[in-house]
């Protein structure tokens, strides 16, 4: 069992939660993940392990609620426990040890870009940090990378920072000065947007995948990605690849196997929540 | 032997003795068949198939084995477990001598009673099968194990410790019998388990219709009641590093399995709807898919290909077809005749109504919009016999066809995963990744045995059972400081 600590909305759909587990905040690398199971008959799901505190021997987990699984995770308040917490998983992160290098977080994948942004900036890398959210309070984590370096924060209303996408910012940044390396985790089409704008100029362009995933230890093959022509499974053999020859059509259609399951698994969950909601009917109405 | 009635038999019996007939009388008795769950009804549940010998049945069963001067059905077991000895009390109605000695023997005899291939090891030797049927020395043995288990009063009690502490890598058949034999034996015994419940293929890869987890879970208890203790959630090679593990216990057995699949490397099999069978497995039983309120999603093919012919394929096809597939099938590239699943499992397969496309290969598979919509397919002709001794299939020209179908499940077996062998310094592998060792089962590290799927390559629960049977032994004497130079390796016993 692992105590939760502490527990913050970062924005409407991601919280970020502080939990109990000491064994993994000593030994876990930038770039790795834990598998996690809620509670008992909960799904084992991936999730990034986007900071640690050894001494407390608490990891941050910063969760997007899109669906009942992570919806149950996030209803868990301080002082409840998450079930199972499986990892260090997963290779760390190569971060290159000097020069420049831009990291850019879209949505969630925000949280997988903190711990490669403070690594670098560790390891005296200059860093650009790149984010961005649809308006102003879907923007998360903007003082910890402020911590690292430069952050251009972009809105898509452009309601907070710089208007439109982060691979505009993007594309500004390469243009102005040399970069050694871009990290790059977000939504698919982001990752994607991102490779293509990286690859005339030949920057090497590392991105976090999250394909679906069951054990996390290379057993069932469901994480695998094609990565230059060849099968790699994402927990074993990632979860960080080259974007210049990860073949994001198939892993974005892949991640959509379940769709239609899990969107039946949400109805059902919030009827149940409503049902519970709802008075009994004393008869008197 | 499914047409044989079972002849009604009783026989007068003096507590303890056994019945009073002649030998010629006892080889007249025919094998008792097990009762089963229709098969209409069972393709469409996942509650367990065979329902168990009746005490009457067992009974009479047990007065068919002969007692043997020289048992040879005990070295056809790889765990040697003293076959006559326990149908002799059985037949006595001493259940508790029974179970006593079965367990004395065996570590998880409700497991084997249900999942060993008797047919091709101890009830292949059977002197009663030379002419006729041999002993169902299965049935017999989950009789008694299930009876033990029903009243385990009295039974467990952990023993005084030894002083020393050994690790378990992995907690399927091979890690549980080498920790049962170690606790029995006074040993402080922590099993690592990656995932999070323990088990191994007992609870990811067996379906509840062959192996109910129930029973897995109970065999796990009784471990547990002598003092074996269980870490889930840790994987060693990233959890824990070998070496951190080497410094804290005395000696350890590495016991993972084989662990990652192997896919066919033909197109479109990463389209959605190909699993892995232990993809498939693992989300129908370690995750509770089969059930409508599971967290877990699983696909519900309507008619689903599984390529493979062994008992993970088995597994695979059945519990499609209790999804609710209208259409399984088993496309296996050899004939019916070196089906590698065990003869039940292919029957109870048949009497379910999956159909086998045999000497049959997949040569892509094809999709529409992403998702599979057929598995295009050439039909082979069986040539000399290869290696391994069984037919070497050969495509026929021209015979190209496509079975449509809107998931595939891939069963063609397993490679060694590298997370823990790979860190670790030192430990020698072949050339394939499975690790090295000994007559003895000590790897190339001092202290460190292994045993099962990550040394043998994907082979049988009994198998790796056996491994971990002879290693603890081994282990027990490293311990103790008495382990004889490393000795030559001996010929396993092979899964035909």
């Amino acid at each position: 069992m692992h105590p939760i600590v502490g527990k913050t909305q970062l924005s409407p759909n991601v919280t970020r939660l502080e939990v109990e587990a000491p064994r993994i905040a000593q030994i876990r690398l930038a770039g790795q993940f834990v598998i996690v199971r809620a509670a008992e008959g909960s799904e084992r799901i991936p999730l990034t392990i986007a900071d640690a505190n050894p001494e407390h021997g608490t990891i941050t987990l910063i969760i997007q609620s899109v669906g009942k699984t992570t919806e149950d995770l996030v209803a868990l308040d301080v002082g409840a426990s998450i079930r199972d917490i499986a990892g260090p998983l997963g290779s760390a992160t190569e971060l290159i040890e000097q020069g420049r290098a831009v990291c850019v977080g879209g949505g969630v994948g925000t949280a997988v870009i903190l711990p490669i942004a403070q690594g670098l900036h560790r390891a005296g890398v200059e860093v650009t940090s790149i984010i961005g959210g649809r308006s102003r309070e879907w923007v998360i984590l903007e003082e910890e990378l402020s911590a690292c370096g430069e952050l251009i924060v972009c809105t898509d209303d452009g309601s907070y920072g710089r208007p439109g996408f982060v691979t505009q910012a993007l594309a500004d940044v390469i243009a102005q000065a040399d970069v050694d390396a871009v990290y790059a985790v977000g939504p698919v089409p982001m990752m994607r947007a991102v490779a293509e704008m990286t690859r005339p100029a030949a920057i090497p362009t590392v991105v976090s995948l999250n394909p679906i995933m069951v054990d996390g230890t290379g057993m069932c093959g469901g994480c695998r990605v094609s990565v230059g022509g060849k099968t790699m499974y994402a927990c074993v053999d990632g979860p960080e690849f080259d974007a210049h020859a990860v073949d994001f059509a198939e892993l974005a259609d892949r991640l959509s196997t379940y769709r239609d399951f899990e969107q039946r698994a949400l109805e059902r969950s919030h009827c149940a929540v409503d049902a519970a909601k709802t008075p009994q009917s004393t008869g008197t109405a | 032997m499914d047409d044989q009635q079972a002849p009604e038999l009783t026989f007068e019996h003096e507590p303890g003795e056994r019945a009073p007939i002649t030998p010629k009388e006892r080889m007249t008795i025919l094998r008792q068949l097990m009762p089963e769950q229709d098969a209409d009804t069972r393709a469409t549940n996942f509650e367990e198939v065979n329902l168990g010998l009746t005490q009457r049945l067992a009974m009479i069963e047990a007065e068919r084995c002969l007692q043997c001067k020289n048992p040879v059905c005990i070295t056809g077991c790889p765990v040697q477990v003293n076959i006559p000895r326990f149908i002799d009390l059985l037949a006595r109605g001493d259940m508790r001598g029974a179970a006593d000695s079965l367990l004395d023997d065996n570590a998880l005899p409700c497991v084997t009673g249900r999942v060993c291939p008797q047919e091709s090891q101890c009830e292949a030797v059977c002197l009663r099968g030379k002419k006729g049927d041999a002993v169902a020395i299965g049935y017999l043995e989950r009789f008694v194990a299930d009876w033990a288990n029903r009243h385990r009063d009295g039974a467990s009690v952990a023993p005084a410790s030894s002083g020393k502490s050994v690790a378990v890598i992995g907690s399927g058949p091979a890690g549980l019998t080498a920790a049962g034999e170690l606790a029995k034996r006074g040993h402080a015994v922590t099993v690592f388990e990656a995932f999070h419940a323990a088990g191994g293929v007992l609870i990811y890869g067996i379906p509840e219709f062959r192996l109910p987890k129930d029973i897995v879970k109970d065999e796990i208890e009784r471990l547990e009641a002598l003092g074996v203790r269980i870490e889930p959630n840790a994987i060693i090679g990233k959890t824990y590093t070998l070496d951190e593990l080497r410094e804290q216990f005395d000696a350890m057995f590495i016991a993972v399995g084989a662990g990652l699949p192997v896919f066919m490397d033909v197109p479109g099999e990463n389209l959605k709807g190909v699993y892995s069978a232990n993809e498939y497995l693992t989300r129908v039983n370690l995750m509770g898919a089969y059930r409508p309120d599971s967290d877990t999603p699983v696909l519900h093919g309507q008619r689903v290909a599984v390529v493979g012919g062994g008992n993970v394929a088995m597994d695979a096809v059945r519990t499609a077809r209790r999804l609710g597939a209208s259409e399984a099938i088993i496309v296996y590239r050899r004939s019916d005749q070196e089906l590698p699943a065990r003869r039940e499992e292919v029957h109870h397969a048949q009497q379910e109504g999956i159909r086998f496309e045999l000497q049959v290969a997949p040569v892509e598979v094809v999709g529409d919009d992403g998702w599979v919509t057929g598995m295009r397919c050439v039909r082979m002709d069986l040539g000399e016999p290869d290696e391994s001794g069984r037919r070497r299939p050969v495509p026929v020209p021209g015979s190209e066809f496509t079975i449509d179908c809107d998931m595939v499940v891939v069963a063609i077996g397993t490679r060694s995963n590298p997370v823990l062998t790979t860190s670790a310094a030192g430990l020698k592998l072949n050339q394939w990744g499975y690790i090295e060792v000994d007559g003895a089962g000590m790897t190339s590290l001092p202290g460190v045995f292994a045993g099962g799927d990550i040394v043998r390559g994907a082979a049988t629960v009994i198998l790796a059972m056996g491994d971990g049977k002879r290693a603890a032994a081994a282990i027990d004497a490293y311990v103790a400081g008495a382990l004889p130079e490393a000795t030559p390796p001996t010929e396993p016993v092979t899964a035909p």
